[in-house]
């Protein structure tokens, strides 16, 4: 009894939690102008919040989360250029074509060390980017896929020009997501992931069949991964090669690193302080910013992320671990 | 027919010249190095910019090439690599695409991004052809010189893995590194010239490879998949094994893209996804053997 106290106290909701949530759903009115970048922020959280669920709290390394991003994005983008204009449709198809998706690739992380791991799921990003360059027929190749029309949200809020029904739209996704995820996470299944997570072998002795809950966390993420393609390429019109490109999914284990794995607000910390700098630095040198962006990320590793994020991280992992000490 | 075979043949070797440092890095030190397609192109760039700036002879360039590299290696070894060795690898990977992202980005600040054309000397220049018909061929002179290069230095490597001292106090440190240094080894400098020779080795093949391969500020980027590809399937306790995997991968990606072009790369990377799917430890790991 005392353990379902522990796993229900960790989901529990603190009232300064939704302060922020509501905050963040009133920024795209009140900061009129960078309801662009705010899109960008929500919508690069959920795919880090995605990744969170099988790096933070699987222990699966991967470096190709783009993948499925990408994946999500193109369904979107033809599934309303073909089909049906309408934004939530589009964004239920490319998630449920996404999932699938990490279905079949989960059969690949299940075996092997991380260096596989890290092979077998950067190839599946490649592969994809493959297709969808040779495939121009239907994905307008190297030129991007254009012509995206969408239709208004809920047949009455239609996408404007400055995006703040936009933004407004990717962060109460965002916020189901999150609500979702950390349903998942905090339920027995998530607790059993964390074993996983912390040592394998120990978890298959007590009776947790890893391969499966591994295929079933990586499926999952890759739907919220879709998802968050899907808003890109319906939030901007438009879906390119760039969705699947290498530097993407790195970059978003950068920016989870940045934000701490396993505790969810990592990912739209990390996303938050990544597209922050990086619409400050590539203003400042849009040629080069790849290089401060390196820098950066040899200094954190070298420095040790945990000194560095120490002031975020504090918050979320110290209160609980706390409270599970006390009870 | 035996034309595509001999250039498969051909970028094969190439790939494991600018592989095997890696392997070595990953199989010795445990250590995943993404860094290692820019060791690969300082290498390529030195010589490419020694020839056109300041014309020096092409047989020159290579050991210039490859010492540059080397100690680019062996000072970034002791300065930023070696506190790293005991980290996750996920750090690992972070601060090494840390550093190839630094590298891209500094060699086009001060290169440019174009293309750096490479003019070889004459004599490589030619292409010899033997047979008629199907059976036809056809080797160019660069190619067989790349074949001979890189036949050259993987026997060297084996003979000095397999028959010098160093060689025993490099495979000592592998099988356990607490021990070997028990023994009055040091470890430390044994890491130290691996590293620097496995650099030296990158920049090496990215001279070598400057013309068949290509020199642009994004080369780490791009064939870094491929190096990671070889050491995956190859596996890390041998070279023979990622030599293997080289040839295949290299065989396979030539005969792909002259047969079935619509395709690209994809077959090189469903031939890995498969490979690793079937055996997640590499090809050519012996059975027990530390993976």
């Amino acid at each position: 009894m005392n353990n379902t106290n522990i796993l229900m106290r960790a989901g529990r909701w603190r009232w300064w939690e939704l302060l922020l949530w509501a905050v963040a759903l009133a920024l795209p009115w009140v900061m009129n102008t960078h309801a662009l970048i705010i899109n960008e922020i929500a919508i690069v959280a959920l795919f880090a919040l995605s990744l969170d669920i099988i790096l933070g709290y699987t222990g699966i390394v991967s470096l190709g989360h783009a993948a499925f991003f990408g994946m999500g994005a193109y369904t979107a983008a033809l599934f309303s250029k073909h089909i049906n204009p309408d934004p939530l449709f589009g964004l239920a198809v490319a998630m449920a074509v996404s999932t699938v998706l990490g279905a079949i690739c989960s059969v690949t992380v299940q075996r092997g060390t991380d260096l596989t791991r890290l092979m077998v799921t950067m190839g599946v990003g490649l592969i994809l980017m493959e297709l969808a360059n040779k495939l121009d027929w239907l994905t307008g190749g190297a030129d991007g896929l254009q012509g995206v029309m969408m239709g208004p949200l809920l047949g009455r809020f239609e996408f404007d020009l400055y995006g703040s029904t936009a933004a407004t739209y990717s962060i109460v996704v965002l916020f189901i997501m999150f609500v979702l995820a950390r349903r998942f996470v905090n339920s027995p299944f998530g607790s059993t992931l964390k074993a996983i997570h912390d040592n394998r072998l120990r978890a298959m002795a007590i009776g947790i069949p890893v391969a499966s809950r591994i295929a079933v966390a990586y499926t999952v993420a890759a739907g919220a991964a879709g998802m968050a393609g899907a808003l890109l390429a319906q939030t901007t019109g438009f879906a390119s090669l760039d969705v699947f490109e290498f530097h993407r999914s790195a970059d978003l284990v950068l920016l989870l690193v940045i934000g701490g794995v396993g505790w969810l607000y990592g990912g739209v910390i990390g996303a938050i302080v990544f597209k922050v700098l990086q619409d400050a630095i590539s203003s400042i040198t849009p040629q080069y910013w790849t290089f401060w962006i390196g820098l950066f990320l040899v200094v954190l590793m070298l420095v040790g992320r945990e000194r560095v994020v120490r002031p975020w991280t504090w918050f979320g992992t110290s209160s609980s671990k706390k409270k599970e000490g006390a009870a | 027919m035996l034309t595509i075979l001999f250039d498969g043949i051909a970028y094969g070797m190439l790939l494991f010249i600018l592989a095997v440092g890696i392997a070595v890095t990953m199989g010795l030190m445990n250590f995943v190095n993404l860094a290692h397609g820019a060791f690969a192109m300082v290498g390529g760039y030195v010589t490419v910019l020694l020839m056109q700036r300041l014309d020096v002879p092409f047989l020159l360039c290579l050991p210039i090439a490859f010492v540059t590299s080397a100690l680019l290696g062996a000072v970034l070894e002791r300065t930023l690599y070696r506190p790293l060795y005991k980290r996750p690898h996920l750090d690992q990977v972070m601060f090494s695409i840390g550093l190839t992202f630094m590298a891209v980005a500094a060699v086009d600040y001060f290169v440019g991004s174009t293309q750096q054309i490479m003019q070889l000397p004459e004599w490589l220049k030619g292409r010899t052809e033997i047979g008629e018909g199907a059976w036809m061929l056809g080797m160019g002179h660069y190619r067989l010189f790349i074949i001979a290069v890189c036949a050259a230095l993987t026997i060297a490597l084996q003979h000095i893995l397999t028959k010098t001292r160093f060689g025993s106090r490099l495979r000592a440190s592998v099988d356990d590194q607490r021990v070997a240094a028990g023994l009055g080894i040091n470890v430390n400098v044994v890491f130290l010239a691996t590293f620097a020779v496995g650099s030296g080795l990158a920049g090496l093949g990215g001279a070598l490879g400057a013309d068949v391969l290509g020199m642009d500020p994004t080369f780490p980027l791009k064939f870094m998949i491929y190096f990671l590809i070889v050491v995956a399937v190859g596996g890390t306790s041998s070279i023979t094994g990622p030599l293997l995997a080289a040839l295949l991968l290299g065989i396979a990606d030539v005969a792909g893209k002259y047969y079935i072009p619509k395709l690209g790369a994809f077959i090189v990377y469903s031939l890995m996804i498969i490979i690793l799917v079937w055996r997640p430890q590499g090809l050519f790991v012996r059975k027990g053997g530390k993976a």
